[in-house]
C-alpha cells in the first residue's frame, strides 16, 4: 500500500487527527516528505498523530514522523501519538531519544574571490618556501648520516642496498633501454630530413652523438626514474608511515633514515650512471640503425664519424650529472614518504607530488650544470 | 517460501574456502535465522573474517552455495546483487569509512545511490543516524581522521544502517576499544536489533560481547562450524571449544554476565555511553 498523511478532523471537539497509513520506509521517503511539507500545518490546536495505518515502519519513516512532531510542537500545538503498533514501539523510542536537534550542514570549500585568489598566491608561496628548507633540512640530517656511516662503514645495510639496486637498475633496464633506443631511433629520423636539404647528412651522426651523450641519455632515464622509483620510494615509506612501522624502527632502537634513505640514495646514485651508460647505448644504436635505414650511412662510417664528432669530455659530461640526479630523485622521494599522514588519501597525493617535484628539480639541475659546463669551456 | 524455511535469512551449505594448498573452510553449513545474533568465533587463521566476506560476496569460495534472502549469492546477476546488497550492512573492522568525506558525508553515499531524494531530507536522515549510533550532534560534520577509534566504529554502524538493512555483518565490533566503549557497543547492537529487527553476523574474539548479545555462537573448528546456543558450547566436550570458553577469561566473561543480568534492566534504560 502506498504510504500518505492525511489531515482528518477529530470526532471529538476542536481536535485535529494526521493518519499514517502504509509503507513508511526509506524508499517512500522522498514521496512522504514532499507530502508532509505540502501539508498545511494548523498552529495551536489539538494534534493526535494517528500511526494504526503504518504497515512497515523504519528510521527514515521514523524521522519523518518525528519531524512532523516536532514541527507541530514548535506551532504551539499539543500533540499526542495513538495506536503505536507494539512491534513499532521500540523504534519509535530509539528515533524519538536520538534523533539530532538541528541538522549541520556539510562543511563548504570557501568561495574564491580576488583577494582570495591573491591570498593563496602568498599561502601557496609560503609553503614552497617552507618546504625548500625542510627539504634541505632533511638533505642535512641525511648527510649526517652518512657521515656516521663513513665512521662505521659495517652498519651499511648491505642486502638492503643490493635490493634497490636490483629494484631501481636491473628492472628498470627493459624501459630504460626500449626508451632510448626509440629516442635514437626519432632522433636520427628527424635529423636525417633537415640535414638531407643541405647535403649534410652524415652530420645527423654529430647530432645523435651530442645530444644522447650529453644531454638525452642520462635526462631521459632521470626521468623514467624518478616516475619509477621515486613514486615508489614515497609509496613504501609512506605505507610504512600509515602502518605505524616508522615509528616502531625508532622505538626498536633503528634509526630510520639509517635503515630506509641510505640504501635508496646510495642504491639509485650507484645504478643511475650505469643506467645513464646503458642508454646512451641503445640510444645511439637506435640511431646507427635508423641512419642506416634511411640514410644508408654503414656502421663502420657511423663510429668514424662519431669518433671524429665528439670529444674527450662529452660521454663524462652527460654521466657526472647522474649521481647528482639520482640524489635529487632518492632524497625527494624518500623526504615525501615521511611527510606523510595517516590517511590512505595522503599517500597518493604526495606520491604525485615527490615525482613532480623531482623531476622539476633534476631538469633544474640539468640547467645548472649546463650553465657550469659553459663557464669550463667544457 | 513457507514455513520454517522462511525464518532462515543465510543459508550456507557445504561450503569450501582454499587459499592455494590450505584449506580454511571444509564443507561448512551455517544457517542464521531472521532477528538473531550469532557470533562467529575461533583461533587466529581459522577464517572467521573469511566466512564473514564470503557470506557477504566480497570472496569467492572454491565450492559450496549461500542463500542470503532466498538469493542465491554466487550466481546471482548483478541487477539482483545490487538488489541484495541494499539489505545488507557491513561494518568492517576499523569502519572503513572514506577519509575524504564527513561522516554525514559517508552515511549519505548509499542514500545518494540507491535513493533519489532531496538533499535536506537526506542530511535529516544521516543526522537521525548520527544520533542513532550515539555520537554527539557535530560528529556529523567531522572527517573520520578527527574522530577516535570508537567513534570511527560508530560512524561505520552509522554508514552500514544509512538503508536500513535487515542483515547487518560486523567484524571484530569491540575490538580496539576500550572495556567501557566495548561494552557500550554492545548495548547499542543489542538495543539495535531490537528496536530495528535486525539480524545481525559477527565476527568476534570479544567473551564480553558474545555472553552479553549473542543468541547462538558459530565456533570455527577443525575447518567445520559447530553452531550451538552458548550452553551447549560450555557443555561441549572439544579440547578448543572447552579452552575457549572455560579459561580464564572465558569464565570471567560469564561471572560478568550474571552480574549484569541482575543489572540490566537499569542498564539497557541508559543512553549509550560515548566513547
Amino acid at each position: 500500500m502506498s504510504p500518505t498523511a492525511t489531515f482528518v478532523a477529530a470526532p471529538d471537539q476542536d481536535g485535529l487527527v494526521l493518519r499514517a497509513e502504509g509503507d513508511w520506509l526509506l524508499a517512500s521517503a522522498a514521496e512522504l516528505d514532499r507530502r508532509l511539507r505540502a501539508l498545511d500545518l494548523p498552529s495551536g490546536r489539538q494534534v493526535t498523530l494517528d500511526l494504526g495505518g503504518i504497515e512497515r515502519l523504519d528510521t527514515a519513516g521514523a524521522w519523518l514522523l518525528k519531524r512532523t512532531d516536532d514541527e507541530l510542537a514548535a506551532r504551539g500545538n499539543a500533540v499526542g501519538l495513538t495506536n503505536v503498533r507494539a512491534n513499532l514501539a521500540p523504534l519509535l523510542d530509539q528515533v524519538w531519544t536520538h534523533a539530532a536537534g538541528a541538522v549541520l550542514p556539510h562543511p563548504v570549500p570557501p568561495h574564491h574571490t580576488l583577494t582570495g585568489f591573491v591570498a593563496r598566491i602568498g599561502e601557496v608561496t609560503l609553503r614552497l618556501l617552507r618546504r625548500a628548507y625542510s627539504i634541505i633540512g632533511f638533505g642535512g640530517l641525511v648527510a649526517e648520516t652518512f657521515a656516521k656511516l663513513l665512521r662505521h662503514p659495517r652498519r651499511l645495510r648491505l642486502p638492503a642496498l643490493f635490493a634497490q639496486m636490483e629494484q631501481a637498475g636491473v628492472n628498470a633496464m627493459p624501459i630504460v633501454g626500449l626508451l632510448s633506443f626509440l629516442i635514437g631511433v626519432v632522433f636520427a629520423y628527424q635529423g636525417a630530413d633537415q640535414l638531407r636539404r643541405f647535403g649534410a647528412e652524415i652530420y645527423t651522426v654529430n647530432l645523435l652523438g651530442i645530444a644522447i651523450l650529453r644531454e638525452l641519455g642520462v635526462l631521459l632515464t632521470a626521468i623514467i626514474i624518478a616516475g619509477r622509483s621515486g613514486s615508489a620510494f614515497t609509496a613504501q615509506i609512506g605505507t610504512m608511515q600509515v602502518n605505524e612501522e616508522i615509528d616502531a624502527l625508532r622505538t626498536l632502537g633503528l634509526d630510520p633514515v639509517e635503515v630506509l634513505v641510505v640504501p635508496r640514495i646510495l642504491g639509485l646514485a650507484l645504478t643511475l650512471p650505469l643506467l645513464a651508460v646503458y642508454a646512451d647505448f641503445m640510444g645511439l644504436l637506435g640511431g646507427c640503425l635508423m641512419s642506416w635505414a634511411s640514410l644508408g650511412i654503414l656502421i663502420p662510417t657511423f663510429l668514424d664519424q662519431l669518433r671524429s664528432a665528439i670529444g674527450e669530455w662529452t660521454f663524462w659530461v652527460g654521466i657526472v650529472k647522474a649521481p647528482f640526479f639520482a640524489g635529487i630523485i632518492a632524497l625527494v622521494g624518500c623526504y615525501e614518504g615521511f611527510n606523510v599522514e595517516r590517511s590512505a588519501d595522503s599517500v597518493g597525493r604526495l606520491t604525485t607530488q615527490s615525482v613532480v617535484e623531482a623531476i622539476f628539480l633534476v631538469i633544474l639541475a640539468d640547467a645548472a650544470f649546463s650553465i657550469l659546463f659553459s663557464l669550463l669551456h667544457i | 517460501m513457507p514455513g520454517q524455511t522462511d525464518d532462515i535469512v543465510i543459508r550456507v551449505h557445504q561450503l569450501v574456502n582454499r587459499f592455494g594448498a590450505q584449506t580454511v573452510h571444509d564443507h561448512v553449513d551455517l544457517e542464521v535465522r531472521r532477528g538473531e545474533v550469532m557470533g562467529i568465533v575461533g583461533g587466529s587463521g581459522t577464517g572467521k573474517s573469511v566466512l564473514l566476506r564470503t557470506i557477504i560476496g566480497l570472496q569467492h569460495p572454491a565450492a559450496g552455495s549461500i542463500e542470503v534472502l532466498g538469493h542465491d549469492v554466487l550466481r546471482s546477476g548483478d541487477a539482483e546483487r545490487q538488489q541484495l546488497d541494499q539489505h545488507f550492512g557491513v561494518l568492517f573492522q576499523d569502519g572503513a569509512l572514506f577519509s575524504s568525506l564527513t561522516v554525514a558525508q559517508n552515511i549519505e553515499v548509499p542514500l545518494r545511490e540507491h535513493c533519489p531524494m532531496p538533499e535536506t531530507l537526506m542530511n535529516e536522515i544521516a543526522a537521525t543516524k548520527v544520533g542513532i549510533v550515539g555520537l554527539p550532534g557535530d560528529a556529523g560534520q567531522k572527517f573520520p581522521a578527527q574522530l577516535s577509534g570508537g567513534m570511527r566504529k560508530r560512524a561505520g554502524l552509522a554508514r552500514a544502517l544509512a538503508l536500513d538493512p535487515e542483515i547487518l555483518f560486523l567484524d571484530e565490533p569491540t575490538a580496539g576499544l576500550d572495556p567501557i566503549a566495548a561494552a557500550a557497543f554492545d548495548r547499542l547492537i543489542g538495543d539495535l536489533k531490537a528496536s530495528l529487527g535486525l539480524t545481525v553476523v559477527m565476527a568476534t574474539h570479544d567473551l564480553d560481547t558474545l555472553f552479553a548479545i549473542c543468541d547462538r555462537v558459530a565456533v570455527l573448528v577443525d575447518k567445520k562450524v559447530r553452531v550451538g546456543t552458548l550452553a551447549q558450547h560450555l557443555q561441549d566436550p572439544h579440547p578448543w571449544i572447552q579452552a575457549y570458553f572455560h579459561g580464564p577469561r572465558g569464565r570471567a566473561a560469564q561471572a560478568g554476565e550474571t552480574i549484569a543480568a541482575d543489572a540490566s534492566s537499569s542498564a539497557r534504560a541508559a543512553p549509550p555511553v560515548l566513547s
